[in-house]
């Protein structure tokens, strides 16, 4: 029910906002809600932090980037190799920092994250170093290219949407409980037979997987990368969407991610106070709504209408 | 069925298991005795693969499992129980029964996330055999509550019913009278027997002597780390050492 009102509002939204700046956040809240959404299943679900996710989301725009604009390759085949690439690397990352528990790990993923950020920065033949890499091609079926907003628009909409209606899939069958196990009580998991090593490491590399797409989407929209979009800032403002947004909940990452992209974009108004006001806001956010806006909305919408009476129940 | 062989644990100087040796015979309920600070806990959580041990052997049905990961176990019959009850405190009473039946399912992440048909037929037999063990535990009221929520008794019957689920040949229950009141003790004494009748292995680890007397087979008695002595009931209720021990002499 919550998935059809949500995907027929990614349908109308456009009637609404057709304005190139306005659908060119949405493109945003768009990327952002896969990203986040893909983090949340780490961070959220099996309960591992990763502070270096902006890296997996960079690899995948610089995979996708690289192999069509130098070497010419088909945007969706470059996608999928982009996937397959992230996937193997968290693997073989993952099965020796997943060991690690709570401030370790999160070193540790932060450290990946650099390392890679140094990459983008560094192999300047290949990405273009610091000044980035141009010339990236639109993702095209046919001869119906996605080059415009609108179109963008709907093309990552439908990523999103299927990335979130996989994942309800995923958290609502055995492994989504197993994993909520995992975040619950590992010991008990492990008598009960969840593997949650094993578990871990597969989470990690989905995440990591699904953030790899979302970068691939990014590249061929933009048609441009540059490193400073992946860097450590980005992977902090990803686990705060999450929090915000609400921890193991899906539609939770959705909101954390809209606010998180919405919000600069309102602030600009107060100029150069925008970053003061966006941090107080983020304070009092965690403080009052510790459950995310997913929990905190219900939450605040059910005070109201106790304190203000059923009369003004409509306002609330 | 669950043989432990010469077992020693060390932790730094200190010797919390020394060569303790038993059988746990199938079809029995075995008790585990003996003062705070014997190695009680410290053993079955070598026997669950939760530490590794120094030095010693656990064989389950002949099969050497001492250096077989926790996670693993379960699979070839082995479950446990906990002192503190663990359970998954933020999901549903009838979730925590379902995750028992995970190694008894198989769908991995892509079939979960496509829903595919044998995975929703898988899903629902989960949920049926679960609210089976729900029955068994007599918590089937209780299904949709928070586990959280739950008083320490029904979580106590919550933890079993999740165990049984896995579908053991031998279950380790650690202290399962700790913290109920009398009539819940008499409830989990039915319980247990009823776990044995339906060929279950016990062995436990419990401090209430008239549970212990009541229902076990046999009782191993450790103290200090050491074996004091195996037996019967009633032999153990006649052993002088064992009375000293726990009367403080000697």
């Amino acid at each position: 029910m919550k998935f059809l009102v949500l995907a027929l509002l990614v349908l109308l939204l456009p009637l609404v906002a057709h304005e190139g700046y306005l659908l060119n956040v949405l493109v945003f809240v768009g990327i952002h809600s896969i990203l986040a959404l893909a983090l949340n299943l780490l961070l959220g679900y099996a309960g591992q932090i990763s502070l270096g996710h902006a890296g997996f989301f960079g690899l995948g725009a610089y995979i996708s980037g690289i192999l069509t604009a130098t070497y010419s390759l088909n945007p969706w085949l470059a996608m999928v190799i982009a996937a397959a690439a992230v996937t193997l690397l968290a693997f073989a990352v993952g099965f020796p920092i997943l060991k690690l528990k709570g401030h370790y790990l999160a070193m540790a993923t932060l450290g990946l994250g650099i390392i890679i950020y140094i990459v983008f920065n560094e192999a300047v033949d290949q990405t273009g170093g610091p000044s980035g890499l141009s010339g990236i091609p639109n993702l095209s079926i046919g001869a119906y290219s996605f080059d415009s907003d609108m179109r963008n628009y709907y093309l990552i909409w439908t990523f999103a949407l299927v990335a979130i209606g996989l994942s309800l899939n995923l958290v609502h069958s055995r492994i989504g409980r197993a994993l909520r196990a995992i975040h619950d009580s590992e010991v008990a998991a492990r008598v009960i037979g969840v593997n949650a090593r094993l578990l871990k490491v597969q989470i990690f590399a989905l995440s990591a997987a699904l953030s790899a797409v979302a970068g691939s989407l990014y590249a061929h929209t933009m048609t441009f990368v540059a490193p400073a979009s992946f860097g450590f800032n980005f992977s902090v403002e990803l686990v705060t969407m999450v929090i915000i947004g609400g921890l193991a909940s899906i539609y939770g990452s959705l909101l954390g991610a809209a606010l998180l992209t919405v919000l600069p974009e309102l602030l600009r108004a107060f100029q150069d106070y925008d970053i003061i006001i966006y941090g107080l806001l983020l304070i009092l956010m965690t403080m009052f709504l510790p459950g995310g806006l997913a929990k905190g909305l219900p939450q605040a919408a059910s005070y109201l209408k106790t304190k203000f009476g059923k009369g003004s129940s409509a306002d609330a | 069925m669950l043989e432990v062989r010469e077992l020693t644990q060390r932790f730094g100087g200190i010797t919390a298991l020394e060569d303790v040796s038993f059988n746990a015979r199938k079809g029995d309920i075995t008790g585990v005795i003996g003062p705070n600070g014997a190695g009680k806990t410290t053993l079955f959580n070598i026997i669950t693969g939760i530490y590794s041990q120094t030095s010693g052997s656990v064989h389950l049905q002949g099969e050497d499992i001492s250096r077989v990961p926790a996670e693993m176990l379960a699979a070839r019959g082995l479950v446990r129980t906990f002192q503190n009850i663990e359970l998954f405190g933020n999901m549903s009473v009838l979730e925590n029964v379902m995750l028992g039946l995970h190694t008894r399912s198989s769908s991995g992440i892509f079939s979960c996330m496509t829903k595919m048909p044998w995975h929703l037929k898988e899903e629902r037999n989960i949920r049926q055999q679960a609210f089976e063990w729900l029955e068994f535990s007599g918590i089937t009221d209780l299904a949709g509550q928070k586990a959280a929520n739950l008083p320490f008794g029904k979580g106590r019957l919550l933890e079993i019913a999740r165990a049984m689920a896995v579908n053991p040949s031998i279950m380790l229950m650690d202290e399962p009278a700790a913290g109920l009141n009398n009539s819940e003790t008499r409830m989990l004494a039915a319980l247990i027997r009823k776990i044995r009748d339906t060929g279950v292995t016990v062995v436990m680890v419990e401090h209430d002597m008239e549970l212990v007397m009541d229902i076990c087979d046999r009782i191993l008695v450790l103290n200090l780390g050491r074996m004091l002595a195996e037996g019967t009931p009633r032999e153990i209720q006649e052993n002088p050492a064992v009375v000293a021990a726990y009367l403080g002499e000697g």
